[in-house]
This record gives C-alpha cells, structure tokens and sequence, in this order.
C-alpha cells in the first residue's frame, strides 16, 4: 500500500512570534493549533488524529489532547525523532488516514527555548545505552555537526566559503519575511568574520535560537474537497534512522541517502523535477550533505552545488528555504521540521512571499534531520503536489 | 581550519562521570586498570564499539571483550569554541582494531591536530565516577 494521494495538508500556520516570555509553551501548542485549523477552514472538534513530538509537554500525546480538549481522537502518534518528527508526522498521518484510522489529523510543535527552559534535548539521557560513551566528551549539536564538515572538507574539498553561501542564500529569502528573527542580507565575507564556534562551523554557518511553533491539519481526500483551499496532496514520504553503527562510523553522509530514494519512488517524480525544497538548516553543513544525499547533485559536489546563489529563489536551479529557514527565520523549540512542511505549502499554495515565490509551483520537497548528524539521528522526507 | 590559535586543550574542564550499567561495568572497571576494551564477535569475526553484550552486526551474543592497542588515527574533529572552561577538541578517531570511536584530543597542540594524524589512549579521571579514555597526539 502505498500513500500515493491518499491525504491532503490543507492546513498550516507558523506561529508569528519568535519571543514568547508571557506565554507557556502548552499556550503555543494551542494557538499553533487554532492557527492550523482557522487555515483549513475547520473546527477542533474535526479532529480524530493527534501527533506531536518530545516538545510537547507532559504525558506523550496525552497531555495536550487533554488540555486542548480534542474529544474526537481515534489516532495517537507521538514518534519521536527530534527536529524532523514533524516531516515523519505527515508521512505517519498519511498512513492512518489510507488506512481509515482517522480523517483529520492535528500536528503541533511548540517551545520556548529563547524565553524559557532550554526545549527538548532528543537522546540525551543518562539511561541511553550510548550516554557513557558519549557524555564525558563534551558532545553538543555545533561540534558534533562540526566534525562532519571537517571530514567533508577533507574528503571533497568543500569549503568554508561554500557552506556561507547557504546563509547568504537564506538571508536573501528572510529579508522578505517580516516575522524572520534575522532579516538583514549578509555576505559571504560577513559569514566567514562571524566568531568561530566549533570549528569549522562560524556563528553564522548555525540556526537561530527562538521560541515558537507550528501545526498543520492533514485530511482525508474527501475531507479535502469540502475544504475551500489549494489542495496540497501527499504523494511520497521516506523516512530512516543513521547513527554510528557499532564503530562502523561515517560522517559523510545523513539518513536522507535512505529516506530521499524512498519518496522519490513512492512519488514517481526525480530529484530534477523539484520545483522547490525545504532542507533542513540546523546548520549550513546539514544542507549541503542533505542537497547530496537527496540526489540533487552527486556525492561530494554539494560546495559547487550550493555556491554562487543557486539556493537563492529567482537566482538559482533549487530555490531552498524561502521563509529564511533556521539560518534566519525561525527554529522553534530547536526544532525546525514543521516550518519546512509550512513553507513548503505556501509554496504549493502560491502563498509564499511575492519576491521569493516559486512560479508555477507545482512539485514540493520537505526534508529534515532531527538529532545529530555526528551521531544519531532520523531523516524524513517528504514529496507534496498541488492539485 | 584556520582558527585553531590555541596552545592546549585546558585541563579544567570537567569530565562527566559515565554512567555505568549492569551490561558495562567490566568496562569501567577495566578503564580503571588503564585498559580500553572493544567488542569482538566470535560468530561473525567484527569488531565493534562501544563493547555490548551482542553483536551489533550479526545479533549473535557470542562476543568476547578484548584490549585495544591504544593506538588510532584521527578520523574527524572539531575545535569547540564555545565553552566557559576554554576550548576543547571533540573527535573521532579510528582504533587501529577497526572501530572509530568518539572522544576527545587532549592534552596537545591544537594548531597540529589533523585528519588522519596518529593519536594514542590517556586516560583522565571524571567528576566522581571511573577514569575515562581520551587520546592524544602520538
């Protein structure tokens, strides 16, 4: 079975705010949720299907169904795999909804780690098996992600200037989003003069830090045609864990080498036919790895691939990330893969802002990696068509 | 990598204490006799690491536990930057026994840290718990 055109994302909303010290982050959750369906054109009590992740607080999904009073549910899912649990979410709702376990689905995302506690940390815990082997070494998401630009570089010869252009090519996007956390165009040089954190990586080569969310209302195709909105139809999902494999470690590549080939086929469209692509920006390294393991270019021609503005919508051949991505726009929660699957839609929907809309965006590609690339993490993929 | 202007990795950091469960206190307590032990299986002849009471590859639960050499190359790195108790170098490097590990290069010159360089086993006492594995340049 496949979830070829079995659901439709007909609802999605970024929340506006980017610091958010007078509200809880379950408050977030629900007006993310109120968002979502508002959008959709459709009422709480729709909902039959709630998914979210390790943000939401309290008791899996129980928690905030509870506290939002979704008195409907006949679906649960609260998989976890960090930043991309959200791309994975649509994928599993996709699955529940073509197998007649639900029609209209919730997902949410929400946190405060601007404002608030720190947010969801996946994986680092104690108890893991690995967090012996691991925790004494001072591990974080900068260095981790760190080490594998330093191999990269070393076996391909990419360059720190590359990965700038990347950050350049969001900025260009933020400068028209008028609720992005960093707005102002940089340059290359102004990338590399930004302080070094982990080397390679500069202050400006990682995401930002805000507060915020997001949801999306994912339906049934009967659902979907009572709706008065753009129809954006699911038509491929991937998704995969990587991590380090007993020793047998290689930084060189992600999860998406497995999660891409996935949707891809399910899809039935090929890397070139994408009109756009939400990648994934914890950091500028994880778009060049994720643009190569995704098939845009060949392994190890992700630096040629990602310079001179081809990222940069009107400029280049893969206008990525042009709400300004986690490099610039937003990275709620720590978490960015609900705002890839919202730009994405806007997109579709012929929503996106006017300088940075894609014409005639027919064919969509959302894609993240949650946790670490230098260690652990789940890749998902997902393939969108506007109908 | 330009940016690597700094002498020696400081001391003062704190090493967390690894948490040691039922399946790898022999672990620890080999650390504390200055031994870095791996994971070999018998069934399928890999080695693999962290040591597990199975193997990772095949599943079979016919592993034996054996010493490493100490000695390794670099497989990758970074300079961390951003930490209050100074700069630290976070790596993988590869045991000469075949499995890339994740630790730390202490104890030596920044700017001569390189991918492939030869690295050797220290070992350097945590906040509380059993001495953990680093290495070094050799």
């Amino acid at each position: 079975m496949s979830i070829k055109g079995k659901a439709y994302v007909m609802g999605a909303f970024e929340h506006p705010t980017r610091e958010a010290p007078d509200k809880s982050t379950p408050q977030l959750h629900v007006e993310c949720a109120r968002g979502a369906l508002e959008d959709a054109g459709l009422t709480k009590d729709a909902i039959d299907g709630y998914f979210c992740a390790g943000d939401a607080p309290g008791f899996g999904a129980m928690s905030m169904a509870d506290y939002m009073g979704l008195r409907n549910l006949r679906h649960m899912d609260s998989t976890e795999t960090g930043g991309s649990s959200y791309i994975l979410h649509v994928d599993h709702a996709a699955e529940a909804i073509a197998a007649g376990k639900c029609s209209v689905a919730l997902i949410t995302l929400a946190g405060k780690p601007r404002t608030g506690s720190g947010g969801p940390r996946g994986g680092g815990n104690a108890a893991a098996p690995e967090a012996a082997f691991e925790m004494p070494y001072g591990g974080t998401t900068h260095n981790q992600y760190a080490m594998c630009a330093t191999r990269h570089m070393h076996e391909f010869g990419t360059t720190s200037e590359q990965l700038a252009w990347i950050k350049v090519a969001a900025s260009h996007h933020a400068q028209w989003n008028s609720n992005a956390f960093l707005k102002d165009v940089v340059t290359v040089d102004e990338v590399l003069a930004s302080p070094m954190i982990a080397t390679p990586l500069h202050r400006m080569d990682c995401c930002v830090v805000t507060d915020g969310g997001g949801a999306l209302i994912v339906t049934s195709p009967e659902i979907a045609k009572q709706l008065n909105r753009p129809k954006v139809r699911v038509i491929g999902a991937g998704e995969a864990p990587k991590g380090t494999y007993g020793g047998k470690v290689d930084l060189t590549y992600s999860g998406a080498a497995w999660s891409g080939p996935k949707a891809f086929a399910e899809a039935g469209v090929k890397p070139g036919d994408i009109k756009y692509a939400s990648i994934y920006d914890s950091f500028t390294i994880t778009v060049l790895m994720q643009i190569e393991d995704l098939g845009f270019c060949k392994k190890g021609e992700g630096g040629r691939f990602v310079a001179d503005g081809n990222l940069i919508s009107g400029v280049g051949k893969l206008p990525f990330n042009t709400d300004g991505g986690g490099l610039c726009n937003n990275h709620p929660t720590n978490r960015g893969g609900i705002t890839k699957v919202i730009e994405a839609v806007r997109q579709l929907r012929g929503e996106a802002h006017p300088k940075v809309q894609v014409p005639n965006c027919d064919l969509a590609l959302a894609h993240g990696t949650g946790g670490s690339l230098g260690t652990r993490h789940g890749s998902a993929t997902l393939i969108m068509e506007r109908e | 990598m330009s940016q690597t202007d700094e002498k020696k990795a400081p001391a003062e950091r704190k090493i967390f204490a690894p948490v040691v469960n039922e399946e790898t206190a022999k672990f620890w307590k080999a650390a504390e006799e200055g031994k870095l032990l791996y994971g070999w299986c018998l069934a399928c002849n890999e080695p693999h690491y962290f040591p597990r009471s199975f193997c990772p590859f095949c599943f079979s639960t016919r592993v034996e536990w054996r010493e490493a050499s100490g000695e390794a190359r670099v497989y990758s790195y970074s300079i961390m930057h951003r930490s209050p108790a100074g700069p630290y170098t976070i790596a993988y490097v590869e045991l000469k026994e075949g499995p890339r590990v994740l630790t730390n290069l202490v104890d030596c010159d920044f700017k001569k840290i390189a991918i492939d360089a030869p690295a050797k086993l220290v070992f350097k006492p945590s906040d509380g718990g059993a001495p953990v594995p680093f290495f070094t340049l050799a």
